[in-house]
């Protein structure tokens, strides 16, 4: 997989970067920065209304991409909505979902949630009066920091009417049992939302499988651009809530006092989208498609499997032991440096970590830690890039005399 | 060799703060957090009837730079008037901490100062 790095013209300017923050944002690669910069300087114009010959193209472009985010993850094309992100997309849903909730009903989510899939859900929750759930994870024992089922069983009850979850864990790696947590929404009849951001890039996502009538993810977390994001919803799901955004080409109709909106998809992308960046998500699925599920899959399991043998020996991972319950994002402590200088010092040997609360205040309270370093793997990362993260640390830990 | 950022006197700050204490009687105080990583730092101020800080102290936790500068900056707040100690700069914190901070780190460097500005314009003075 060595190779891979080749496509990405950030190491041949940066050779000696080790890039490990790919939780936070993934690189993108030569072919997905060239099919951006090809809309903008062949055919740069608005889509759908134009009659003419660029415009027709950008619109068969934006619509082809439609087509390809779809079958990526086994939806139809009039299912997928592009947003500016998760974030979007999770207060997307909240919002349109909000006139559903009375004071008795119950939200829940997980331990997990970023604060995009918390903050939404947590304010519908003040202003409509009713319980926001958090379903647990396990504390000790070799099942630590997995989601707890019985807290789960527990959580969702027949006043739940909408289930909101994390599918991996952007602190600990650990991947939720979405399968089970949806069949437990759907015996209530609840609405089931899966926060994909973390998972996209790294397993194939069925939504038909899942059976969740709503997945969330974005662009720049799978070798896409910022600024660009997926909602999908289940057609029945999409027709049966109001539009979020109101605006231009959103509307069948409209008179001086009210406006018929028109199906899902154009019906939530109100205003021009980003057009450019919704081309270069496409492309950043052939890149994924190039290299190929397995393949993918088999490199990362091999560096994560490395990351954490290696890892484990010089820092204290906060995530669980099993390696078939998690990806390869794992976050550390070192007893005595904070992670802002464990992230600073290994800058200086060009390896670029995240060191904070990860937008996760809750979790990290949970915790019972203020904060914590975070290596994130991807496609192009190598074993090298890990020794040189290890020697790296090692330097932090002399500096600081941690013996 | 000194390190260019950490310095011994940086990374001993770190490891033996100064002033990292509860104030008995304290009329000021005030929390400060860094939302970029979610330290907190709070300041605890006594003074005497002139407006002279015969006591001072923090608490909290924070890496060694925002830990080494809030040991300096209550160890030179001591015996001067809060009227004083609230007016210093952003600069002259850093001047303070004698070292070359970078944009990213910035917010470390200033959450103690933060702290006790606070402290000192949510009183009265």
């Amino acid at each position: 997989m060595k190779h891979i790095k080749q496509q990405f013209s950030i190491f041949s300017t940066n050779p000696d970067l080790v890039y490990i923050d790919n939780a936070a944002t993934a690189l993108v690669p030569d072919t997905v920065v060239k099919a951006i910069a090809t809309y903008y300087t062949e055919y740069p114009a608005n889509i759908h209304r134009g009659l003419y010959d660029i415009s027709t193209k950008a619109t068969r472009a934006y619509e082809s991409s439609r087509k390809k985010v779809a079958d990526f993850i086994g939806a139809k094309s009039d299912e997928i909505i592009f947003t500016s992100g998760t974030t979007f997309g999770c207060n997307m849903i909240a919002q349109s979902l909000k006139s559903r909730l009375t004071s008795v009903d119950n939200i829940v989510i997980t331990r997990y949630e970023h604060h995009a899939n918390l903050l939404p859900w947590q304010k519908i929750a003040q202003e409509i009066g009713c319980e926001l759930r958090i379903i647990d994870i396990i504390k000790d024992g070799e099942d630590a920091y997995t989601l707890d089922m019985q807290s789960a069983q527990s959580c969702i009850d027949s006043n739940t009417k909408v289930v909101s979850i994390a599918y991996v864990s952007h602190v600990l790696g650990t991947i939720t049992p979405v399968n089970d947590i949806i069949a437990l929404a759907k015996t209530v009849g609840a609405i089931s939302i899966v926060d994909a951001a973390q998972a996209v890039s790294h397993m194939p996502i069925n939504v038909k499988d899942l059976d969740c009538d709503f997945l969330v993810f974005s662009g720049h977390k799978m070798y896409g651009p910022t600024g660009i994001g997926v909602v999908y919803g289940k057609k029945e799901r999409l027709s049966s809530i109001e539009p979020y955004l109101l605006g231009g080409g959103m509307v069948k109709e409209v008179t001086d006092v009210s406006g018929i909106w028109k199906e899902a998809p154009e019906k939530f992308e109100a205003g021009t989208p980003p057009i450019a960046s919704v081309i270069g998500l496409a492309s950043a699925i052939d890149f994924i498609r190039g290299i190929g599920w397995e393949n993918l899959q088999t490199h990362e399991k091999e560096i994560t499997m490395y990351a954490h043998e290696k890892l484990k020996e010089v820092v204290d991972i906060i995530g669980p032991i099993d390696l078939e319950k998690r990806i390869g994002v794992f976050s550390f402590t070192i007893l005595g440096i904070h992670p802002h200088d464990i992230a600073e010092v290994v800058n200086r040997d060009m390896v670029a970590i995240r060191a904070g609360h990860h937008c996760a205040i809750p979790l990290m309270t949970y915790l019972g830690v203020p904060g914590a370093a975070r290596v994130s793997f991807a496609a192009y990362n190598t074993k090298e890039d890990i020794d040189i993260l290890i020697g790296a640390i090692k330097k932090v830990k002399v500096l600081f005399t941690v013996k | 060799m000194d390190d260019i950022l950490y310095k011994e006197y940086i990374l001993e700050l770190h490891r033996n703060p100064l002033h990292k204490k509860v104030v008995p009687n304290a009329q000021m105080e005030a929390k400060e957090v860094n939302t970029s990583c979610g330290d907190e730092i709070s300041v605890q101020i006594y003074s005497n009837t002139q407006g002279v800080i015969e006591d001072i102290g923090h608490q909290g936790q924070g890496c060694a730079i925002s830990q080494a500068a809030v040991s300096l900056l209550t160890d030179f707040c001591l015996g001067k008037s809060v009227r004083e100690v609230v007016n210093i700069t952003d600069e002259e914190m850093v001047t303070m901490l004698g070292i070359h901070i970078s944009y990213a780190r910035k917010n470390c460097a200033l959450l103690g100062l933060k702290a006790l500005q606070h402290a000192i314009t949510n009183t009265t003075i």
